[in-house]
């Protein structure tokens, strides 16, 4: 469990940030929680020459409330979003996704921004702000830019995000009353989903997306339309795995985990619909 | 002798708080890796990456050049350092096969993680480094890895044997030749079950960690290691590095759990002292979570075939066992007995004729060796008996409690002298399962079952018990000796009363977490009439405790704690000729009572205990022929093993739509005689039965089929934590060991053994209306969902 050697730089704002990650290119990476990043270190399986913490960077750990969304900074906390207020009233579906995420001591290090950087998709936040209809902003030297959730992830542990960016917010539309539900099915408490579901619905419309069910987080909108054309939850949920592409591992086969799809989409759709 | 009930007393029966956490728990326990060595130099070992490959070359030249780095050895380089290969102490049969083993593979690797060559740096980064920088060229040979494969002999490991079985072990007790055969011909009723014991990684919370310190002249050593048996390790490490066994002083510090996985000789253990005298300096090493899953032994690994033959009434009339066991690449320090220390349990808590037909056979396989871990063998065959049991009742139809009360061993037969010739000594199988029942509100359950689990419901209610006993207490040295094992089974114990009456206990155990310190406290403090806090007990160094042979196999208490009370009495004993002397009265005219030595009859005439040491000590007026000073030392042999028992519940809930299963209630009611602390005991078994469940519904070491290992980190071999589990509720009954004057047994693998088979005859209740009626471990959701869709007509994968 020792890295490689690495060089390391502190960041003290965000465009010290990308400044430094423009002079290393892709020697170097972003070291937020840590959470995701230095396990693999320790296994060797990253080697980057270079660490810039961006831990400090204060500006970034922000909950707002911008209206018609409630912008979130990158480095904000998974427990600060599990116990926002604004969160649990505006965006409560993403409260409980927070409080999902790996035991007490992970959420008090790990920032949704890391998580969805990550790109990883295991992991609870993306998927969930995915189903929200979310939108990350993006700073690279030449500026911001707005990515939709939907055009983010583009392969196992692959984004839009260019070597010189960082993602500095994520902005999630107001869930304005929808019912919601997040199923996360897992073997021990602190696991990864073997298969999540992040689900809201109103009047008609709702949104799901799927957790470890392909290389990215998955949304079904193959669950969203039927439910928008009248069908019934079940005859939705049997859509459940249409967009999605399930690898096999040591706890579930890819079949199994289309069937578990099924069961925890139309579960949550019950749950989000009472 | 008779042995009574403990009456609460002073202390011993109280839940004394265990003097070892406030250190533990602070932070303030120094385990072996926060020993600080000044001048250490790391050890790393390069592991093979193949489960079965010839070693064409090995190229260190461009690892040596990584600064930091000072020597790097292969196999072939240390093979001068060895008198011996590595020990086995338990050649269980004389035609036993052992291929010879090493430190370091020399020709040929024969698991994923056997080591290749060792790598000796001033730092642990450089250490690391240099393993990427050495260039192993292997040839990749088919590895053997199925258990039905390596008995076929199709592709043989071990070319030189011949053969991949290590031996075939045979307990046949027939009351006429050929009774068991005829049993099963005309049995009103037979079952016969396979089950699968997967292998599982013991995962103490503290991977091993090593340091070996020599002295600069006069060729003493030290071994620090987070070991289980600084005795045996002292002379093991002496016999195989061929160095006068004086030289040699074992230390375990604070050690983070073992389970049986740090009862072993280790490579590592060897390359440290090797490396350091060649050096001449201290040598550190210390696991990896990720390399302890392949480097350090695992445990289980086994088939079984059992049979049961019953009459009309269910009451058993023979049993037959066929085991295969899996030994894995090599034979470590118990390796081939761990199958048969459960070959005498299979026939488990019940009254059988002589009609036991048990073979096991066990085999090498390309993967990491295999040891004793928590109940070393008797899990294994509580599993197939209770599981038996239950299949046996399916087949009558009756209720398996029923089936189980008829054959149980009753009461009045203890002690009871087995079809094996082995004495049971003391038990009541049938008040332990009928307190368990109530504890668990059997009846309640049952009607609440019926109300859940009708058609259509996606949740099932099961209930499932287990009845178990085990022998423990290893054991009784000329038993041991029939059954090939090369070491006794005694305990030594010294007792000392220092001038200030403050009481020094050297004991031969080796705690590595069971809490000997506060026990053996509380059994001298009880015995001396002295508080428990002015005991020191001290262990776990050899060259403090002398004579020892450590703590497995539950053997401490009844053994280890047994010869401290022995050696306390010989305390009192010579006390009492000092006091008698002193007050100018008869031995025999004295009583001990409160640490206090009194004429009967004329209290005023008495002497502390405090006086007679500080007499002993000052030797101012002692009896003609007496010794100064007050202490005595014990080696105790004990007359048998000691049979804990007891009976499991546990109720579960299993959703039949996705095979997730919720242990809702698990009740442990366990007997291991008089208890010393029950908070220890109480501890030890939730520990136990922790990793019976684990074993039931979460962990396997999985391999694939070239013997690589699947689950090699904590995220991938699922260990459950405290919120995976339920909450135990435990309860006992006491039935005194009347082979010991404490009336004491062993427990620490108790929990462990009734466990697995609880959880899983639950599950199996909870979807028979489904027409399930096995399950394999770990029963984790997919397994129970493509089960239930097997046994229903769903029948997809």
């Amino acid at each position: 469990m020792i890295p490689a050697a690495f060089d390391y730089k502190r960041a003290t704002s965000a465009a010290e940030a990308i400044s430094l990650v423009s002079q290393y290119g892709s020697d170097a990476k972003f070291l937020a929680g840590g959470h995701s990043l230095l396990p693999l270190m320790k296994l060797r399986l990253a080697q980057p020459a270079m660490l810039i913490d961006i831990g400090r960077v204060k500006d970034l750990s922000y909950i707002k409330d911008a209206g018609s969304h409630l912008a979130i900074g990158a480095l904000t906390r998974h427990m600060d979003v599990e116990t926002s207020k604004v969160v649990h009233e505006h965006a409560p579906l993403l409260a409980k996704a927070a409080s999902h995420v790996g035991d007490s001591q992970v959420r008090h290090r790990g920032t949704i921004g890391g998580s969805i950087a990550h790109a990883d998709p295991a992991s609870d936040l993306p998927a969930t702000t995915l189903a929200l209809g979310a939108t990350y902003v993006v700073q690279g030297p030449k500026g911001q830019r707005e990515i939709a959730a939907s055009n983010f992830y583009k392969g196992f542990l692959e984004s839009d995000l260019a070597a010189d960016e960082m993602l500095v917010e994520i902005r999630v539309p107001k869930m304005q009353g929808a019912g919601w539900s997040f199923q996360k099915f897992n073997r021990r408490a602190q696991d990864w989903a073997i298969v999540g579901v992040a689900a809201w619905h109103r009047k008609g419309e709702a949104g799901v997306a799927l957790v470890n069910m392909g290389s990215t987080p998955i949304l079904a909108t193959s669950v969203a339309n039927a439910i928008a054309k009248g069908a019934s939850i079940s005859d939705a949920a049997a859509l459940a795995s249409n967009e999605a592409d399930p690898q096999s591992d040591l706890n579930a086969s890819s079949d199994y985990r289309k069937h578990l799809a099924s069961v925890l989409v139309r579960r949550a759709l019950e749950a989000a619909s009472k | 002798m008779t042995i009574t009930e403990n009456k609460p007393t002073s202390v011993i029966g109280t839940r004394l708080l265990r003097r070892e956490d406030p250190p533990l728990l602070t932070g303030e326990a120094k385990f072996t890796n926060d020993l600080n060595i000044p001048g250490a130099l790391h050890l790393t070992v390069l592991r093979s990456p193949y489960a079965h490959a010839k070693i064409k070359s090995i190229d260190v030249s461009a690892a040596l050049k990584i600064a930091g780095v000072i020597a790097i050895y292969t196999g072939k380089d240390l093979q001068s350092s060895w008198a011996s290969p590595m020990p086995c102490a338990w050649p269980v049969t004389p035609d036993m096969k052992n291929p010879a083993h090493y430190p370091l593979a020399i020709d040929k690797v024969n698991y994923v993680g056997d080591g290749v060559a060792a790598i000796l740096a001033t730092n642990e980064v450089a250490s690391r480094d240099a393993l990427d920088a050495i260039d192993v060229q292997y040839e990749p040979l088919k590895a053997v890895v199925d258990l039905e494969d390596s008995l076929s002999d199709k592709n043989i490991i071990h070319t030189e044997l011949g053969t991949n079985k290590s031996y075939t072990w045979p307990l046949l007790v027939e009351e006429t030749p050929g009774c068991v055969e005829e049993a099963f011909k005309k049995a009103k009723y037979k079952v016969k079950e396979r089950y699968v014991q997967q292998r599982l990684i013991p995962m103490a919370m503290e991977p091993r960690a090593i340091v070996a310190v020599p002295q600069p002249f006069g060729g003493d050593i030290t071994l620090y290691s987070s070991t289980q048996i600084p005795h045996i390790l002292k002379v093991m490490t002496a016999l195989t590095l061929g160095i006068p066994e004086q030289q040699v002083r074992v230390v375990a510090p604070s050690v983070g759990g073992g389970f049986g996985s740090k009862l072993d000789v280790y490579a590592e253990e060897l390359l440290c002292m090797a490396l350091s005298r060649k050096h001449n300096a201290p040598v550190r090493w210390v696991e990896e979570r990720s390399e302890n899953t392949q480097a350090t032994i695992q445990g289980r690994g086994q088939i079984q075939h059992v049979e049961l033959a019953a009459d009309e009434n269910g009451k058993i009339t023979a049993v037959r066992v066929r085991i295969v066991g899996d030994m894995g690449a090599y034979l470590q320090l118990v390796t081939p007995g761990v199958p048969l220390l459960g070959a005498f349990l299979y026939a488990g808590v019940y009254d059988i004729p002589k009609a036991y037909d048990f073979e096991c056979t066990s085999v090498f396989t390309n993967l990491t060796p295999t040891d004793a871990y928590r109940g070393a063998g008797r899990p294994e065959a509580t599993y197939a008996i209770e599981m038996a049991m239950e299949a046996l009742a399916r087949a009558m139809k009756i209720d398996s409690f029923e089936l189980r009360k008829r054959n149980y061993i009753k009461k009045e037969q203890f002690p009871y002298v087995a079809f094996s010739g082995l004495t049971y000594d003391s038990g009541d199988h049938l008040l332990a399962a009928e307190k368990a029942a109530k504890m668990t509100d059997l009846a309640g359950v049952r009607a609440q079952q019926k109300k859940q689990n009708v058609p259509g419901a996606t949740k099932l209610l099961g209930l499932g018990m287990s009845s178990y006993f085990e022998m423990c207490g290893l054991a009784p040295s000329r038993v041991l000796a029939s059954l090939n094992y090369s070491a006794g089974g005694w305990e030594a114990a010294t007792v000392r009363v220092l001038p200030t009456n403050k009481v020094q206990v050297i004991t031969g155990t080796s705690p590595h977490g069971q809490g000997h310190e506060t026990s053996w406290a509380m059994i001298a403090a009880e015995k001396l009439g002295v508080a428990p806090e002015d005991v020191d007990v001290l262990h776990s160094d050899t060259a403090i405790s002398a004579l020892g042979l450590d703590t497995y196999g539950s053997r401490s208490l009844p053994v280890g704690g047994v010869a401290i009370a022995l050696a306390c009495d010989k305390v009192i004993e010579k006390a009492k000729t000092i006091a008698a002397h002193q007050l100018e009265c008869a031995t025999e005219d004295l009583q001990f009572a409160n640490g206090t030595f009194s004429v009967k009859g004329s209290p005023d005439r008495a002497l502390p205990l405090a006086a007679i040491a500080f007499g002993a000590f000052t030797a101012h007026n002692l009896p003609e022929g007496c010794e100064p000073n007050l202490e005595a030392q014990v080696s105790y042999d004990p007359p048998n093993f000691s049979w804990p028992f007891g009976t499991h519940m546990c109720v579960v809930e299993v959703d039949t739509e996705t095979g997730a299963v919720e242990i809702l209630k698990y009740i442990a009611v366990d007997d291991c005689g008089n208890q010393i602390n029950p908070l220890i005991v109480e501890g030890q078994v939730h520990g136990g039965v922790v990793q019976g469940i684990a074993q039931a519904l979460f962990e396997e070491a999985v391999y694939d089929e070239d013997g690589n290992l699947k689950s090699s980190n904590l995220a991938e071999y699922l260990v459950p934590a405290a919120c995976d589990v339920p909450s135990i509720t435990t309860g006992h009954t006491i039935t005194p060991s009347p082979t010991n004057q404490l009336g004491v047994k062993g427990i620490g693998e108790a929990g462990t053994i009734g466990a697995a088979p609880t959880v899983i005859s639950a599950i199996i209740d909870a979807l028979s209306g489904l027409g399930v009626t096995t399950m394999a471990m770990p029963a984790s959701p997919q397994t129970v969902w493509k089960t239930i869709q097997a046994a229903t007509s769903g029948g997809k994968k």
